[in-house]
Parts: structure tokens; sequence; C-alpha cells
């Protein structure tokens, strides 16, 4: 005798109980205790066949392999960079992994990124101690110049980007800006002031809503009356 | 947190901000509420934005200094929350709370906005000391401003507890009807250079990409109490000027609102 004790599609807090009985397994951000599955995180209940998963409202980025991500250089040690990317870990990118060019013995290494300075990379490595290994060897990799950067809730970055980025493109389009979204929830925006603007609002205003359904059409008609007022 | 300097910088050469409001505009809501304590004698929560501070107005009866044996006396303390920014950390104040407390303190002190000698109850022996708190809930930038509103709405919405005239015992959980002795109402405004433009009320990315800052204190008259210089940047003859005129001119429209809210 299996069941479910909370609803599908229905917000579970920590420790709450799920489902009750061996038919159901756990799936991502729940576990199981003796009969009963309960939850992780706090978050959106979805059953996938018999597997219950949570999708989380909010917590944490979790730095993942192959991540691209946007990340500020904090510090400038012999041969590498030490890079903040918006988790409690510590991210390094070695000069090998910089530049495709040769970086001469002893070359000033704040001539190729300077402290403060934010860049797009990508994770090539995070070990069993979540040390981070970064990456600039890819033609969509580059430092970022002129705009802004904005963070938001690395959970909400899949609605921000939407189905195969419908999203982030309907903003891109409306607004003229160029956007480039990390998957640690850092975003650069450039384009026009004005433009900036009303995307950094639609983006803020995706963060807020981001549960709720038709939010493509609700950003739309945001945009929308944006452009108008200016 | 994220700062988008070169942006801000580059933004304000051409008079426009990262927010999309105009140099002298302040942000809204301005939000200004009394007697949010029923602890303190006077309190408020002043809101700029989405920076909150809060003040609290104290009256305890304690000998007058021996120099001014006539006079009750003020004392000033600001304390900047752990949870109002990552940037603050629990301990003894450091340099930034000093300097806003130093600054409210400054602004209402040499304005001699409190009549020090109606204060005092018996010379030499008892006079009423105001103390004020200024607490951070939430620093989104100009704390400065936040903090003189939010310390003149306390003292206007200050009132004396009730002493016993028998044993001079002072019971706080009574208030009379009698006010604070105020004979001015200064309040400060600070202005921010920015790549050579003076701007008002940054946001917390503002106020860590400025070059120079100058908070002026007056009274509703216009009488000039206290200034204070920050930031790493020197300030002309004429910038100074003009940076006076725009914090006189901010300073009415803040009075407007205060005496709006007070109205209610």
């Amino acid at each position: 005798m299996s069941e479910l004790i909370a609803k599908e599609r229905s917000i579970v807090i920590p420790g709450e109980a799920l489902a009750e009985g061996m038919d159901y397994l756990p799936g991502q951000n729940t576990y199981r205790e003796e009969e009963k599955i309960y939850s992780n995180v706090v978050g959106l209940l979805s059953l996938s066949g018999r597997a219950i998963k949570i999708t989380p409202l909010s917590g944490p980025y979790v730095p993942k392999d192959g991540d691209k991500i946007i990340g500020r250089i904090t510090d400038i040690t012999m041969t590498s960079w030490r890079v903040n990317t918006g988790t409690a870990y510590s991210a390094m990118l070695n000069v090998r992994d910089a530049t495709t060019r040769f970086v001469k013995n002893g070359e000033d290494l704040s001539k190729i990124f300077s402290i403060g300075e934010f860049i797009v990379t990508k994770i090539t490595k995070v070990t069993s101690q979540k040390l981070i290994d970064l990456t600039m060897k890819s033609p969509d990799l580059y430092k970022v110049s002129g705009g802004r950067v904005i963070k938001i809730n690395s959970q909400k970055v899949p609605r921000v980007i939407g189905k195969q980025g419908s999203m982030v493109s309907l903003i891109k389009n409306k607004t003229g800006c160029n956007i480039t979204v990390g998957q640690n929830g850092f975003i650069w925006l450039k384009g026009e002031p004005k433009g900036e603007l009303i995307a950094e609002r639609a983006i803020k205003l995706i963060e807020q809503k981001s549960h709720q359904e038709g939010l493509t059409s609700k950003i739309e008609t945001f945009l929308e009356e944006e452009s108008k007022n200016n | 947190m994220i700062i988008n300097k070169e942006t801000i910088v580059e933004l304000a050469g051409k008079d426009q901000r990262i927010d999309g409001r105009k140099l002298t505009e302040y942000r809204q809501p301005i939000k200004i509420e009394t007697n949010i304590s029923w602890t303190a004698e006077g309190s408020a929560r002043v809101q700029i934005g989405e920076t909150v501070v809060m003040a609290g107005v104290k009256l305890s009866l304690e000998k007058p200094y021996n120099d001014t044996p006539d006079q009750g006396g003020i004392m000033i303390n600001a304390e900047l929350l752990p949870l109002s920014s990552p940037e603050y950390e629990p301990g003894p104040p450091q340099i930034k709370a000093i300097e806003l407390a130093r600054v409210t303190d400054r602004g209402i002190r040499e304005a001699k906005a409190i009549d020090m000698k109606k204060l005092c109850v018996l010379p030499g022996e008892k006079a009423w000391f105001v103390i004020i708190d200024i607490v951070t809930i939430n620093d989104a930038g100009n704390l400065f401003d936040a903090a003189n509103l939010a310390a003149l709405t306390a003292l206007k919405a200050a009132r004396f507890p009730v002493v016993d005239p028998k044993t001079g015992a002072i019971d706080y959980k009574k208030k009379t009807e009698e006010p604070l002795p105020l004979l001015k109402e200064p309040l400060g405004v600070t202005v921010y250079k920015i790549n050579g433009k003076l701007l008002v009320d940054p946001n917390i990315e503002e106020e860590h990409s400025y070059d120079a800052r100058l908070t002026v204190a007056a009274d509703e008259k216009g009488t000039i109490s206290a200034m204070q210089k920050g930031g790493t940047q020197p300030l002309t003859v004429e910038e100074i000027s003009q940076m006076v005129e725009l914090a006189l001119e901010k300073a009415d429209f803040l009075r407007k609102q205060l005496d709006e809210s007070l109205k209610k």
C-alpha cells in the first residue's frame, strides 16, 4: 500500500513527508527514511513515473562540470587567477587555460585579467572537495567589457533562459541588448542604457514570478509596455 | 555584491544613472513612520527606496557636565547591523558607523537644535540627556540621508516620560504630552560627485563608485550647521557651492515629505 501524501505541483518544505510506501522512489532533492520519503529543500514537487523529485525554489549554486558561468577575478597568484563564482567554494583559472597564446615567464598577469574584472568562463572540473577548475579556451568564452552584471538566484536561471532559449531571445529582441546568462545566476547585459534597464527589470520580474504559468506572455506584455513608456 | 563601477561612471558623464533615475531624483518610496517602538520616548522608521533605517530617542536624567552645569546634553550612536548588508560584521563600531553617528550628531548639535538650557532640571545636579540610537535595517545606499531624517523625525516625535515629583523616579511606561524643546529642525543631505557630475541619493552600487561626497546639514531657514566631506577626490570651490545649493533644495523636498507623513 503506497500513497502520495503531498500533492503534485505543490510547494513542499524540508522535512515534509511526501509519500509513504516502497512503490515510490526518492529522486532529486528527496531522501527515504524507513517507509517514508521526505523533502530536502523548499521546492515544487513533481512526479516522473514512480520517482518523486523536487524542483528547488531557492538555494545556493552548486558547481557542475561543463557549466558556463560568469565570475569575478578576486586574486592573482604566480600562475593563476582566483575567481569568485558566487559559490562558497573557490575557483582557479590557470594560465594554461586562460589564453590560447603563449604567456612568457614573468609576464604581468594583470594585463590579461585584472582584479575586479568579470569573465565568462567554463567549469572543467569540480573535485570532491568542491575546488573548481576553470577554462577560457573556447570561442564563446571571453572577458566582460562594459554593460552591467546583475545577479539572480541561480535556481531561476532555467526560467530566464526559457525553453530552447525562448525567454532570453525574447528579451534580446525587445530591448536590443546582448545577454549572457551564467549558470551561477550572474547575468551580463550590454546595450543601450535604457534597454539594459528594461532587460534588468524583466529579468528581476522573471525571478519574482518564476513559478507562475504563462510567464513568457506576461514578460512579453511587460516589455511592450516598458518600451512604449520610453 | 556586484558593483558596475565603469558603467556608472560612464553613464554619469551622460547625465544618466544605472537605475534610470535623474541625477537629482530620490528613490521611491520615501516612507516615514513615527512611534514604532513603545519602549523609546520617540522613534522613527525611515525608508528611502530599499534603504531602511530606524532611530529611537531615549531620555534620562543625569548629572550635567561640569563645564555646562545648567544644560542637558545629547548623545548619538549609530549601529550598522550585520543583517543590513553583507559588508557589516558584529563587533565594536567600525569607521563607517562612527562617521554616520558623528555626521548626524554634528548636524543636530551645532545647529543648537535642542534648547539645552530647558533640559536642565536642577543646575549642577540633574538635567535631561537625549540619547539617539540609529540602527540600519537595510543598507541599499544613502544611509546618511536616511539616518539624518530618522533622527530628526524621532526627535520631533519624542515626548517626555512621567517623573514622580516626590521620589524623582522616571516612569518610562507613561508619557506626558510635552515634546522636546526643539528650536530648529536640522536635516543633512549628502551630494555625491561621480565623473564630474553631482547627484543625490545613490544606490548601493553608486555608493561604491563615487569620487567625492559632501554632507550638508542645515535648518529649515537654510542656515548651515555642519558639513562633512568624504571620498578620495578633491572638490573645487564652485563645486562646493553647487553641492550646497543642491543639498538645500533636496532638504526642502525631504522636509515636505516629513511634514506630509507627520500629518497623517
